[in-house]
């Protein structure tokens, strides 16, 4: 397959990971930031192709563990709502809020849809006049362009019975708010390109500069990560701190302009609270005043923000990269993706699921 | 072999009204009616024709028995649709213990307002899947429930067969140095499946690969390849049934993931759904675990049917950590493969 087989070539992967053993003279700390990034390393083995001293730590970047708790609550309440139909991507559907998940509040009767765009949720608004369409827009910058396109079409078709449950987060608050916890051990970024793709550099290269950290912007193959990993630790070894664009087949500098002016007009920025790093100003998306007519909270009530619950779970300080999964008491054992304590340990782009599913060497087998 | 929309020539009478109502399932007239029209045509042989409570049977031998029950939404996917799917993997089942399936049993769960036709479509497909297999439909029932209440048909099929193999064919039979053989790629009934609920309008829809597994296994069998165990891959695809066989043995199962046929429009859509094809569903592939000198032999044999031409040796069995199932990737890092949590969900981004 192309664009894929070539990223996932053995050879290159061999060469880039010897080059990486040659370049690095003394131990680095590495994070990717994207949950994609941290399964695919655990799935391909790639933190074991590295050097010793050169440690990839893992990052907040999964959409599904940082939603809040008070958010899924309100998606719960919401879809048990007469009449409501809740849309959400799949891999929201297990996410535990205070009592159940969405999945749970289907089995109980909500009309809860899966959908794979927003625009399927307004189609289904069209087609029910009488339901109310409620979508539940997660996700990182990545997602917002088609969540915005989805409002304005809505809003050309005079659907006066669909709204956005938003919770969206942008990345590079949340760089930020790592750079300058007291614990962070982080030397240099992996930034995922997906993100860039649709907002550019601009924003990474202020981060660079303010904090004096090398970012790379890679992809999600192995060849990719590897090659990410030789561009930050070349940085790191020669004291510079550049934003580099390791994924040009993707990224462009400024990003997608068509993408960034849909967002743009329909989204503004916003604090939000994130699960496992409180509350983050100027972190998220919200609807703009314009388009608050389309808002769930408006139709449903506000969703509670607030702190989690204290518990044992260690899933904030796994997101912060202060924590592997595999180093928490709980994990494997009292903590399973079936009876989960946290999230991480839950969505498909967690970290614990990551080191659950492929890793795990000290669960009984059998 | 006929294909399932035509089958063997035989013409079906056209029955009474549209669609199903609640009575076509009262056991008055017009459920006589349905039977008559639609089902006994399509299934006739001498023990249905008896048209009494239960099918009177010869068998000789050891038995295999098995019974499933199938929903699938659409009823009609690309390369099948539920009824050669409830007759073929009854069939594979009881093949996958080491029998030809003879007999089977069909219930059907009918929504009130399916259309008769539907329902006529399901019936022959039924009918042509048995006739290729030489098996008989001998009994059956029929409810319908009411509208909304189930999702157009439900069909539940349980199977009787002759046992051929010489030994138990089951995972207590592995043994260390074993190899394991997969008859062909993997993955394209769940991607077919999927593809046809959502309506992606894939440019070249994938064809589930719903096929009977009885004549490569009846092959091996009559070869007298040792077959230490066989499972056919369905909802948990492959690595399910891996681990399955890992626990059942209490043996490791080592696998060469990139060894694993993947055909590049199933991987694509995997790719695009964030799913991992080792878990996504199949109904027409198998795993035969056998001896490491019947290498050559199972493999010739399988090569010679449509539906395991593309059978590949894909690991071995070793003594190793009891339960456990481990595949190297394709940079040569091993990874732990485990039964899936919950459903695989299409992921955000």
């Amino acid at each position: 397959m192309k664009y894929r087989d070539e990223y996932r070539d053995p050879a290159s992967a061999r060469r880039l990971s010897a080059e990486i053993a040659r370049t690095a003279t003394r131990p680095w700390t590495l994070m990717e930031v994207c949950g994609g990034q941290t399964h695919a390393i655990l799935r391909h083995g790639i933190d074991r192709m590295l050097p010793e001293g050169v440690e990839l730590i893992h990052g907040p970047g999964c959409p599904v563990c940082v939603t809040p708790l008070g958010c899924i609550d309100k998606a719960i309440e919401i879809a048990m709502e007469p009449g409501v139909i809740f849309c959400s991507f799949g891999d929201m559907l297990r996410v535990p809020g205070s009592s159940g998940d969405l999945a749970a509040a289907r089995s109980r009767g909500a009309d809860v849809r899966i959908v794979y765009s927003p625009l399927d949720a307004v189609a289904l608004a069209e087609a029910n006049p009488q339901r109310e369409v409620v979508f539940l827009a997660v996700g990182f910058e990545t997602t917002a362009p088609a969540n915005a396109m989805a409002v304005r079409q809505a809003h050309r078709s005079g659907l006066g019975n669909f709204s956005l449950l938003v919770a969206q987060v942008l990345v590079p608050p949340a760089i930020e708010s790592l750079l300058t916890s007291p614990g962070c051990r982080v030397q240099g970024f992996l930034a995922a390109g997906h993100v860039c793709t649709v907002m550019g550099l601009d924003a990474y290269e202020q981060l660079a500069q303010t904090y004096r950290v090398p970012i790379v912007v890679t992809g999600f193959e192995p060849v990719d990560i590897l090659d990410g990993v030789l561009a930050c630790v070349s940085e790191l070894e020669q004291g510079s701190a550049r934003v580099l664009n390791r994924y040009a087949r993707v990224v462009r500098s400024e990003g997608n302009p068509a993408a960034r002016a849909m967002v743009e007009g329909v989204f503004a920025v916003v604090p939000r609270y994130w699960r496992g790093m409180g509350l983050l100003p100027a972190s998220g998306l919200g609807l703009a005043p314009a388009w608050q007519q389309y808002d769930a909270e408006r139709r449903f009530g506000g969703v509670e923000a607030g702190p989690e619950p204290a518990g044992e779970c260690i899933s904030g300080l796994v997101l912060r990269g202060e924590r592997r999964p595999d180093q928490c008491p709980a994990f494997g054992s009292r903590c399973t993706p079936e009876a989960p304590l946290g999230v991480t340990m839950v969505s498909g782009e967690g970290a614990c699921a990551a080191y659950f599913r492929y890793r795990e060497p000290q669960r009984a087998f059998g | 072999m006929p294909s399932a929309e035509t089958g063997p020539a035989c013409p079906l009478p056209a029955g009474e009204g549209d669609t199903i109502q609640l009575a076509h399932g009262g056991g008055g007239r017009m459920m006589a009616r349905l039977l008559e029209t639609v089902f006994y045509p399509a299934f006739d042989n001498p023990a249905l024709a008896r048209r009494h409570d239960a099918a009177r049977l010869a068998l000789e031998g050891p038995v295999a028995f098995s019974t499933d029950a199938y929903v699938v939404q659409p009823l009609f996917f690309p390369g099948g649709d539920i009824g050669s799917l409830a007759v073929s993997g009854t069939i594979n089942d009881l093949a996958m213990a080491g029998a030809r399936a003879r007999y089977l049993s069909a219930a059907f769960i009918l929504e009130e307002g399916l259309p008769v036709e539907t329902l006529r479509r399901i019936v022959r497909s039924m009918r042509s899947a048995a006739f290729t297999d030489g098996v008989e439909i001998v009994a059956g029932d029929i409810k319908v429930v009411e509208r909304g209440k189930a999702d157009g048909c439900f069909i539940t099929t349980a199977g009787v067969g002759s046992v051929l193999a010489p030994t138990a064919v089951e995972p207590q039979a592995l043994r260390p140095g074993d190899l394991i053989l997969l008859s062909g790629d993997i993955g394209r009934h769940g991607i077919a499946v999927l593809s046809a609920r959502e309506s992606f309008g894939f440019e070249e829809p994938v064809e589930s690969d719903c096929a009977s597994l009885l004549s490569p296994v009846m092959a091996l069998l009559e070869a007298g390849v040792a077959l230490h165990c066989l499972r056919d891959l369905t909802r948990g695809g492959l690595a399910s049934v891996l681990v399955e066989l890992a626990q059942g043995s209490g043996l490791e199962l080592r696998i060469e993931e990139s060894a694993v046929p993947v055909r590049a429009d199933v991987r694509a859509a995997c790719e695009l759904f964030g799913l991992d094809p080792l878990y996504v569903a199949n109904e027409g592939r198998f795993v035969a675990v056998v001896p490491a000198a019947a290498r050559q032999r199972a493999l010739e044999l399988l090569a010679r049917f449509p539906v395991s031409a593309g059978a590949i040796p894909i690991g071995s069995v070793v003594a190793g950590e009891p339960g456990r199932v481990i595949a190297r990737g394709a940079l040569g890092q091993d990874r732990v493969i485990d039964l899936l949590s919950g459903e695989q969900l299409p992921r955000i981004c």
